[in-house]
């Protein structure tokens, strides 16, 4: 029992601390394929070390939203952490509070209030940003409901615990098509979600062409630096869930011995790792998008996760 | 023992069938004529791959002629015919010009996969073999979308490639009915769909050095001076 809880906040203690750390290894990793040196994987660190202790400057037309929405966009992803299988095949004190919808919900919830607040202030460029960031959501939102839907109805149950040991239990269910056509369909969800090349440029600094950057352009200081700390760890949940649920449900702890626990930990950060290199992949080769060819983007990982559907719903 | 290494061979001919599927998909829906020729040759390798399966499954050794016929043709020749034929810049064209919007075509390919698992379920039902399951719906499923796009593409070569992605669908579903195809059935494909590729990559070019532009839906306002 105790030790249920114990684990279940390392688990958030493990996204909240290695976020910074995955998103360091994906820009160090993008600039050493653009043959440059490029920053120190531990630089998003020093980032929110220097943000942290400086002053906080807040528009005079700014109303509680803006100041409250960083703390709702960090808590978010730490509420998803307790939910998710991070280190352990077995479900943990609190898996049961919520499913994967729940888990969605709430990161749309710290995503909502993100977008609120960039439209509370005078900025011109953040309700911009903050219209289209609503319309790749909009888009986004129907993938998500198919791929939870054919999920559910593959694994009888929406608590990402229980889905993931249905992969995995007996291996042929892993070749399943609908199976291999949801991954396809959730990586195109987690570009599009995350802001990543496709979809939208994660490093461009001009303001015109920023999706989802632009939201946070007015914070400074602490504000800022919880922004930028809760981006990095909806990336990390997303691509935990992505990993541990739908790709490789293997590498977890199986039994409550710390010792497991323990060894979960590299396996896990591996895993990331090796995800962070197909992301490179992907973001070095392609270019991005124009605005209005998102939809077809996002129309083709609909199709793609309806399609996953139906030949789950034929194969029975 | 048997058992489970038919569930696993099964499971990898479902996953190529799945990503056949996808392919086909592809050929309807990207820009580039480059890329759905590209999309056709993956979709090639997966019939093959799919072939060879079930030739080791059954115990078949047409089913590897089949595999290795594939893999000559569909995967070397008929891009080189291709390639060589049609020249490069119809290649570099990006934007083709389409009936309808990407989106939507892709919208109404998601419905004619339904109608496929539709059409194929009472076929199935009614002639249980090991494989027919996974690649008759898949099968029939690609011969729609290779139709459908024909239909919503303009210019000649992705209008072959769908051509050639319907063929590629009759032998995905085919290979699965009649394990024990006459090798003189596939010999006569790999010869005709080259020369097929060949005429229409060749005809193609004298479109295109005439008119400058290979989009075939223009040609029906074409008029004599």
């Amino acid at each position: 029992m105790l030790e249920r809880i114990l684990y279940n906040l390392l688990q958030v203690a493990i996204v909240v601390g290695f976020a910074p750390l995955a998103e360091g290894v994906t820009t160090r990793l993008k600039e050493i394929l653009q043959s440059k040196r490029g920053p120190s994987i531990f630089q998003p660190y020093r980032d929110l070390w220097k943000l942290l202790h400086k002053d906080e400057v807040v528009s005079d037309y700014a109303s509680w939203i803006f100041r409250t929405a960083p703390y709702v966009a960090f808590v978010a992803p730490v509420f998803v952490a307790l939910l998710i299988p991070v280190l352990t095949r077995y479900p943990l004190e609190f898996a049961f509070m919520g499913d994967m919808l729940g888990g969605g919900f709430i990161l749309a919830l710290g995503g909502f209030f993100t977008t609120l607040a960039a439209v509370d202030t005078g900025n011109p460029y953040g309700p911009m940003g903050a219209s289209r960031t609503r319309m790749v959501g909009f888009l986004a939102e129907p993938v998500f409901i198919v791929v939870f839907l054919t999920v559910s109805f593959v694994a009888g149950s929406t608590i990402p615990y229980i889905v993931q040991t249905h992969w995995s239990t007996p291996i042929a269910n892993f070749f399943e098509p609908s199976h291999i056509l949801l991954l396809i369909a959730f990586l195109m969800l987690i570009l599009a979600e995350d802001g990543r090349i496709p979809v939208d440029n994660p490093s461009g600094l001009f303001e015109l062409a920023m999706i989802d950057r632009s939201k946070g352009l007015e914070y400074s200081g602490r504000s800022a630096a919880l922004i930028k700390w809760a981006g990095a760890m909806k990336f990390f949940v997303l691509i935990t869930i992505f990993l541990n649920v739908l790709v490789t449900p293997w590498g977890l702890a199986a039994t409550a011995a710390p010792i497991d626990v323990l060894v979960a930990i590299p396996c896990v950060l591996l895993k990331v790792f090796l995800f962070i290199l197909v992301l490179v992949y992907i973001e070095s080769s392609l270019a991005k998008l124009r605005l209005f060819r998102i939809t077809e983007f996002l129309g083709a990982a609909f199709v793609i996760s309806v399609v996953a559907m139906i030949t789950r719903l034929s194969a029975i | 023992m048997q058992s489970t290494g038919l569930t696993i061979i099964s499971a990898l001919d479902a996953l190529t069938g799945a990503l056949f599927l996808l392919t086909a998909l592809g050929v309807v829906g990207t820009r580039q004529v480059l890329a759905s020729l590209q999309l056709f040759i993956v979709q090639s390798v997966l019939l093959a791959a799919s072939a060879l399966l079930l030739g080791i499954a059954l115990g078949s050794p047409h089913l590897l002629a089949v595999a290795a016929i594939t893999i000559a043709t569909k995967t070397f020749l008929i891009p080189w015919v291709l390639r060589h034929t049609v020249s490069a810049e119809v290649y570099r064209t990006r934007e083709i010009g389409r009936v309808l919007n990407v989106p939507a075509s892709l919208l109404v390919a998601a419905l004619l996969v339904v109608l496929a698992y539709a059409v194929a379920y009472p076929l199935v039902e009614a002639v249980p073999r090991p494989f027919t399951n996974i690649n008759l719906p898949l099968g029939i499923a690609a011969i729609f979308l290779g139709a459908f796009t024909i239909v919503v593409r303009r210019e000649a070569v992705p209008q072959l490639l769908g051509l050639l992605a319907v063929e590629n669908g009759v032998f995905f579903a085919g290979i699965a009915i009649v394990p024990n195809l006459p090798v003189i059935a596939e010999l006569a494909a790999a010869v005709d769909v080259p020369v097929i590729a060949l005429v229409v990559g060749l005809l193609t070019r004298r479109i295109y050095t005439r008119l400058g532009t290979t989009s075939v839906g223009r040609l029906a306002t074409l008029r004599e001076h």
